[in-house]
């Protein structure tokens, strides 16, 4: 393994990376037009997929959308009812797991728990038959890695939890895999050493130059490893795209709902001249505008996304014949220390959230509850979506 | 810890412990009598274990009992756990309730039902009736007790173990052997003690299987009884209570000192895990 770059150099490697967008870029693995079926039910209906080299790409979703699904067939734990696996050219399916070039760290860990830790790391490279002078180099490496060297004699259960997740990683990454897939490897530590892994995984990658594709149902998580994201529902693939896209362009209302907080307001669109466009809804006390080039047609059904950090919220009317207002009462404050939430009730009774960051302390009188409030937004920063 | 204990709670303890012991040390204390009756206690003698080192039916006897339980007992777990697998693994095959229910069912058949059954069976089949029939006939009902202990133990085993053993390369026969196997080897070795006591005191089940020159422990013990209680009989069982109880107290400090290691690990690992979280910190 090549020495480890500076952090520093990480930021351009990342933000350089964009093969999706390489028309004559051949990704890594496909899968193509598969479906699985359990019975009658379909875990997985005709999903096609690209994943580039190097990749970090997350599976997104609640339990049950298939994207666990997803990553066993390409481990091999699963077979597709119909479709092709390709993985650097080679159909997979068929392969037996133990003949793959991919290794999966377990939701679970799936620490062998009579061997030492040495032992588990070591496990790959002697069903490999790698020469034991080489593997103990290699499982001193991965243990230097993980930051476990002092840990190898012991036994799994040895181990804290975190402990036990670089275990598990070092044991995953040991023979050199062409893709690491991660099942949810974050979901058994607690909030704040789970943050900081999220950090150590994405460094990881980029250090070691390999595809890790990851299944987690965490949309914090999701956003703060993977250069795209593949938000699934019910078997299929809603939108795949990177984090800031899916946040602020998504592609439907399932997406939007799922990543963050959003408020969606129900409009029927007025005018359109693939600029922007207009759009009437009984929420609002004027019309809507929204700078998007998106076709529609006048009179179609529309819902436009609004994230509450985007909202501006304010004591005091905006001038008459202003687009994007909301009108209505604080109904009720969260406040989170570095933000706080108002709940606005409007006066058709719907809540909308407006989300104010407390960067500096209030002057003014601050808003309170029961005060009546406008909620203001500029045309480019609420999304329109039509399904 | 006596503190707990009311006046009731002391009678009702030593009433079952002397309901379930006092014929035990009876027996053992009436070996070691120096009389021939062994109704009238004579005094303290040795003299029926140097007669039973020399009574060479009854050494007969044990060596093909031991021989019978260690055989049977060694298929019957080989068959038990196969058997145990397919239950557990092979999710709802056709016929698995079927399947299952016939495993379970020589527990509650009873064991004259058993025995008459593989008789009838083997004068059928025309095979001599001896040591291997009776091995044979121990197997048969050893080996659903093999596969309920093994079976159970698979029910908590963590598939995932298996899937990670294969991922990282090995095949789906070493993956048994060098994952699966280690880690359910308590199990399937506590179901190997079981078929072993359970064919070393089996006698109804031998005396319909067995045939000349395979006389067991249990069997030649009975035939003497019906001729009157020697106190070489006493000798005999008590050997066998001290062998039994010397298997159980190994086998109960032997756990206890795992349970003891790893209790004092896991402390360990959480003390080593907080420092090790602020290192990383």
């Amino acid at each position: 393994m090549p020495p480890a770059p500076a952090k520093a150099a990480l930021g351009p490697v990342r933000r350089a990376f964009s093969p999706w967008n390489d028309p004559d870029a051949v990704p890594l693995i496909r899968f193509e037009n598969v479906t699985k079926k359990y019975g009658d039910f379909t875990a997985i209906d005709n999903l096609t997929l690209n994943i580039y080299e190097r990749e970090f790409f997350a599976l997104l979703g609640p339990s049950g959308c298939g994207k666990t699904t997803l990553m066993r067939m390409l481990a091999g734990f699963d077979e597709p009812t119909e479709g092709r696996v390709i993985l650097a050219g080679q159909d997979l399916v068929g392969v037996p797991p133990y003949r793959r070039p991919v290794n999966m760290m377990f939701q679970s860990y799936a620490l062998f728990p009579h061997m030492s830790v040495a032992d588990n790391i070591a496990f790959g490279l002697k069903q490999a038959n790698v020469p034991r002078a080489e593997r103990d180099e290699r499982v001193k490496e991965m243990l230097r890695l993980v930051k476990l060297e002092k840990f190898g004699a012991r036994k799994p259960h040895q181990l804290s939890g975190g402990q036990r997740q670089r275990v598990a990683l070092a044991r995953s990454l040991a023979l050199k895999p062409k893709v690491l897939l991660l099942d949810e490897p974050l979901g058994a530590l607690d909030k704040k050493l789970r943050e900081e892994t999220q950090f150590e995984l994405t460094d990881l990658q980029v250090t070691l130059g390999m595809t890790f594709l990851i299944v987690t149902h965490d949309q914090e998580e999701a956003m703060t490893v993977a250069d795209r994201i593949a938000v699934m529902n019910q078997g299929e693939i809603i939108q795949v795209a990177t984090p800031g896209e899916i946040y602020e362009q998504p592609s439907s209302r399932y997406v939007a709902d799922f990543i963050g907080d959003v408020n969606i307001i129900p409009a029927k669109v007025a005018e359109a001249d693939g600029q922007a466009i207009r759009l009437a809804s009984a929420w609002t006390e004027g019309p809507i505008e929204i700078a998007t080039s998106v076709p529609t047609s006048p009179g179609a059904d529309a819902w436009v996304a609004l994230r509450p950090e985007k909202v501006k919220i304010a004591l005091q009317p905006p001038a008459p014949g202003t687009a994007n207002v909301l009108a209505g009462e604080v109904w009720d404050i969260g406040y989170l220390g570095d933000l706080s939430i108002y709940r606005v009730k409007l006066s058709s009774g719907e809540i909308v959230k407006a989300q104010v960051s407390n960067a500096t302390r209030l002057v003014e009188r601050p808003i309170t509850w029961e005060d009546k409030v406008w909620l203001t937004w500029a045309p480019e920063q609420a999304v329109l979506l039509t399904n | 810890m006596n503190k707990g204990l009311s006046r009731f709670n002391v009678v009702s303890l030593t009433l079952g412990f002397a309901f379930l012991y006092i014929p035990i040390v009876i027996l053992v204390i009436y070996s070691f009598n120096a009389s021939r009756l062994v109704t009238v206690w004579g005094g303290w003698s040795t003299q029926w274990y140097v007669a039973l080192f020399n009574n060479q039916q009854l050494l007969d006897a044990a060596w093909v009992t031991a021989r019978v339980a260690f055989l049977s007992a060694t298929v019957a777990t080989v068959l038990g756990t196969m058997a145990a697998i397919a239950l557990v693994r092979h999710g709802r095959f056709r016929g698995r309730t079927l399947f299952s229910g016939l495993v379970y069912a020589p527990l509650v058949m009873p064991e004259v039902i058993t025995g008459l059954s593989l008789l009838l069976l083997f004068v059928a089949m025309g095979v001599a009736r001896g040591f291997w029939t009776v091995t044979l006939a121990h197997v048969t009902f050893a080996m659903c007790y093999v596969a309920i202990v093994v079976q159970s133990r698979l029910l908590s085993f963590d598939r995932s173990l298996e899937e990670a053993a294969q991922d990282l390369g090995a095949t789906p026969t070493k993956t048994f052997f060098v994952i699966t196997l280690p880690i359910i080897a308590p199990a399937v070795i506590s179901g190997w003690m079981l078929a072993f006591t359970l064919s070393l005191d089996d006698l109804v089940i031998a005396s319909f299987t067995t045939g000349p020159g395979a006389t067991t422990l249990p069997m030649r013990i009975y035939s003497s009884v019906r001729l009157g209680v020697t106190p070489e009989i006493n000798a005999v069982c008590t050997i066998l209570i001290g062998i039994v109880t010397f298997v159980v107290i190994v086998v109960s400090i032997a756990t206890k000192r795992a349970q003891d290691q790893k209790d004092r690990a896991e402390r360990l690992a959480e003390q080593g895990g907080g420092a090790f979280a602020a290192n990383a910190g």
